[in-house]
């Protein structure tokens, strides 16, 4: 082994671990970032804050709000007199959504054409469209439920059913969780990040602190010093990957359906990408700052351009093809392929292969830029 | 035959407009302390750092101890130890870890680098520091720790720049000791293995804004606006202003100063504590001694004495640094 390199990558880790900062950042920040996605980067509405206006008040108005109360999607929070204290609490956010039922609800429920207004706060498109369809599938059921009631009431025995039943079956994520999605992103980008960040803000510090230019004289080839400063950065992502799918298994109970070894060897090609933006920005940022900014620059629009958050499907044709540029959108498509589907190497090939090319490309035009040199 | 171990021609290195260093050569010898000096900005920085290949020149060439510094680079810097003006350790390790660092980097193994690097440790006198963080020592412990790390390997050139600039007088005075002990005695740098062999000399670059300093060199180049205008040793150096250096010692202060400009042939006063330094016309040391006393004393002021006195390096690097000087290549020479 090559004894400059060792030295290189000892001194690298006794800075890691000599320094808190660098330390918290790489051991705490993945598991919280982790969390905090895990829980909030969601798009499962659950108790959508419900206003009730209730002018019947008989019992099949009770009825109807029972079933609500039933599915989780609502939370009945309040129970108003007029339309205009509906009004005012949708304005002011406490209700997101609201159910006024008219005084002759009953008895046009009999005479079977009964009218419920429902009201709704479309500001956030994301949830209405969920309370939206919760709401309809609510009453639907309960109107399905009815029916059934009076025809046996009636005694007859005329089973009631849709002419056409869609029968859906999901797959891979039957609960369809958010969170099974998010957290193949959420190591995504937790990668990317941390290589880019530490590697440019180590190789930054060095001309910072001025100890580059005892680096520079010493016979320390320029390829030792990038390998010999990347590999720790490679070690403790290695490290992290474990770490998050770990944490995401057991505590999320994200699936890990593919072969561990093929996910971690992909993850630190991906990693490699990570450490090679982070050299890049290295190459053009003078402080520690500069080189954090730089690369928050790529991160942005890696995130929304990947398909972390926002379908791919659902972008402009010109933001599609931008999303080619974007590394982590093929490493989003291999590692959910991977943990949720558990699909075999072969039909992820492309993914794994554009992705292998852009590590190489963007390491390739780091380490070119890299000089051994104060100029 | 002479060895010389650093052989540089016609460097120059623009940065921008700036003309950072325009057109140095530069040979120094083996067992030779060769200093550096001028003015903050003239280049000496610069130099050093084309020397150790840190910057790519524009134009000239460098040869360390016979390799070229930009293709050979790996063997040039084999033989070289640099401490550079700003501290350049590593502040999170401690001094010997510090000291393992550059010494494995620079290709010591793992079974040479302990017992060389507390021998340097020593002869520098920070093996009582040894496992302190580097960025808990004072200003000259730094300065020290730099030196041993540039010397663990044993490098045949050294390279110092500003060592001493913001270092007490007794660090500072401890550092020339370590780095003429160092020139010195050769066989410190030679490695056991040629120990029956001749021993191997050592040569030393440093640049300092200090006169003091620049009088212990063996060779002296002074800079200014990125040339070196005058090379020599202190001794030739200070005797190109042989008899053209009067001392005068009197009050007030003011008057001295003012009457002494007044003097055609005086070119130059200097204040040096409570005594003037004037610098008069080559061959007119006399009309000023046998006239300046009188014109002092017309006006009021007092004469305490007023004598020729030896050039100090100061005058001579003041006397350069006049704009008359600065264009012709070689002003002072008789």
């Amino acid at each position: 082994m090559n004894s400059r390199l060792m030295s290189i990558i000892r001194k690298e880790f006794i800075q890691i671990f000599r320094d808190t900062r660098t330390l918290i950042m790489i051991l705490v920040i993945p598991i919280m970032q982790l969390f905090l996605l895990g829980y909030s980067a969601t798009n499962d509405v659950r108790n959508i804050p419900l206003a009730v206006l209730d002018r019947s008040r008989s019992p099949e108005s009770r009825a109807l709000l029972d079933s609500y109360r039933a599915a989780d999607y609502f939370r009945i929070a309040y129970t108003v007199d007029s339309e205009a204290d509906i009004e005012a609490l949708i304005s002011a956010g406490d209700a997101r959504a609201a159910v006024i039922i008219p005084p002759d609800y009953a008895q046009n429920l009999s005479a079977g054409n009964a009218r419920v207004a429902f009201i709704l706060d479309g500001s956030d498109p994301t949830s209405a469209s969920t309370a939206l369809s919760a709401a309809q599938l609510i009453s639907q059921a309960h109107a399905t439920e009815l029916l059934t009631e009076r025809f046996a009431r009636t005694g007859s025995n005329l089973r009631v059913r849709p002419p056409v039943e869609v029968r859906t079956t999901v797959w891979y994520n039957p609960d369809l969780i958010s969170a099974h999605f998010m957290i193949p992103g959420v190591i995504g980008m937790i990668l990317y990040a941390i290589a880019a960040i530490l590697t440019a803000t180590s190789v930054v510090r060095e001309r910072e602190r001025g100890t580059i230019e005892q680096l520079i004289v010493t016979p320390i080839r320029p390829w030792e010093l990038i390998v010999g400063k990347l590999m720790p950065y490679v070690i403790l992502g290695f490290f992290n990957t474990i770490e998050v799918l770990a944490v995401g298994h057991w505590w999320f109970g994200m699936p890990i359906r593919g072969d561990l070894g093929l996910i971690i060897v992909l993850s630190i090609v991906f990693l490699t990408t990570g450490l090679g933006i982070g050299l890049f920005a290295s190459t053009i940022a003078n402080t520690q700052q500069e080189a954090m900014l730089t690369v928050w620059m790529t991160l942005l629009p890696s995130i929304f351009l990947s398909g972390f958050f926002f379908p791919l499907e659902a972008m402009p044709t010109f933001l599609r093809w931008l999303s080619y540029l974007m590394p982590l959108r093929y490493y989003l498509v291999i590692i959910r392929s991977l943990l949720l589907k558990g699909v075999s190497l072969d039909m992820i090939q492309t993914d794994v292969l554009a992705m292998s090319l852009f590590a190489v490309g963007i390491m390739t035009a780091a380490a070119l830029r890299f000089r051994k040199r104060l100029d | 035959m002479t060895n010389y171990l650093v052989q540089a021609t016609g460097l120059q290195k623009h940065f921008g407009n700036t003309r950072a260093v325009e057109g140095v050569s530069l040979n120094v010898k083996e067992g030779e302390i060769y200093g550096l000096v001028g003015s903050d900005g003239a280049g000496k920085t610069t130099t050093i750092r084309l020397l150790v290949g840190a910057l790519l020149p524009d134009a000239g060439e460098v040869e360390i101890c016979g390799y070229n510094i930009l293709k050979q680079t790996e063997q040039a810097r084999s033989t070289i130890g640099y401490l550079s003006q700003r501290f350049s350790m590593y502040e999170e390790l401690t001094v010997l870890e510090n000291i393992r660092f550059f010494a494995e980097v620079r290709g010591l193994s793992s079974t040479e680098w302990l017992p060389r690097s507390m021998e340097i440790l020593e002869f520098v006198g920070l093996d009582k520091f040894k496992d302190r963080p580097a960025g808990q020592l004072s200003g000259g412990m730094r300065q020290k720790l730099g030196l041993a790390s540039a010397l663990v390997t044993r490098p045949r050139l050294l390279l110092l720049d500003e060592p001493t600039t913001g270092v007490d007088p007794v660090t500072r005075q401890d550092f020339w000791q370590l780095v003429i002990k160092l020139v010195a005695q050769p066989a410190l740098n030679s490695s056991p293995a040629t120990h029956n062999s001749q021993p191997e000399g050592v040569s030393v670059i440093i640049s300092t804004p200090y006169m003091d300093e620049a009088s212990r060199c063996h060779r002296v180049g002074f800079m200014k606006s990125g040339r070196i205008i005058a090379e020599d040793t202190p001794t030739n150096l200070r005797s190109r202003l042989n008899g053209r250096i009067l001392e005068l010692r009197g009050s007030p202060l003011d008057i001295l100063r003012h009457i002494a400009h007044q003097n055609e042939y005086v070119e130059d006063v200097q204040a040096f504590g409570d005594r003037l330094h004037i610098r008069v016309q080559e061959g007119r040391a006399k009309d000023v001694l046998g006239r300046l006393k009188s014109d002092i004393e017309s006006v009021g002021g007092h004469v305490d004495e007023l004598r020729s006195a030896p050039p100090v390096l100061e005058d001579v690097f003041i006397a350069l640094s006049d704009h008359e000087y600065a264009s012709a290549p070689h002003p002072l020479k008789t």
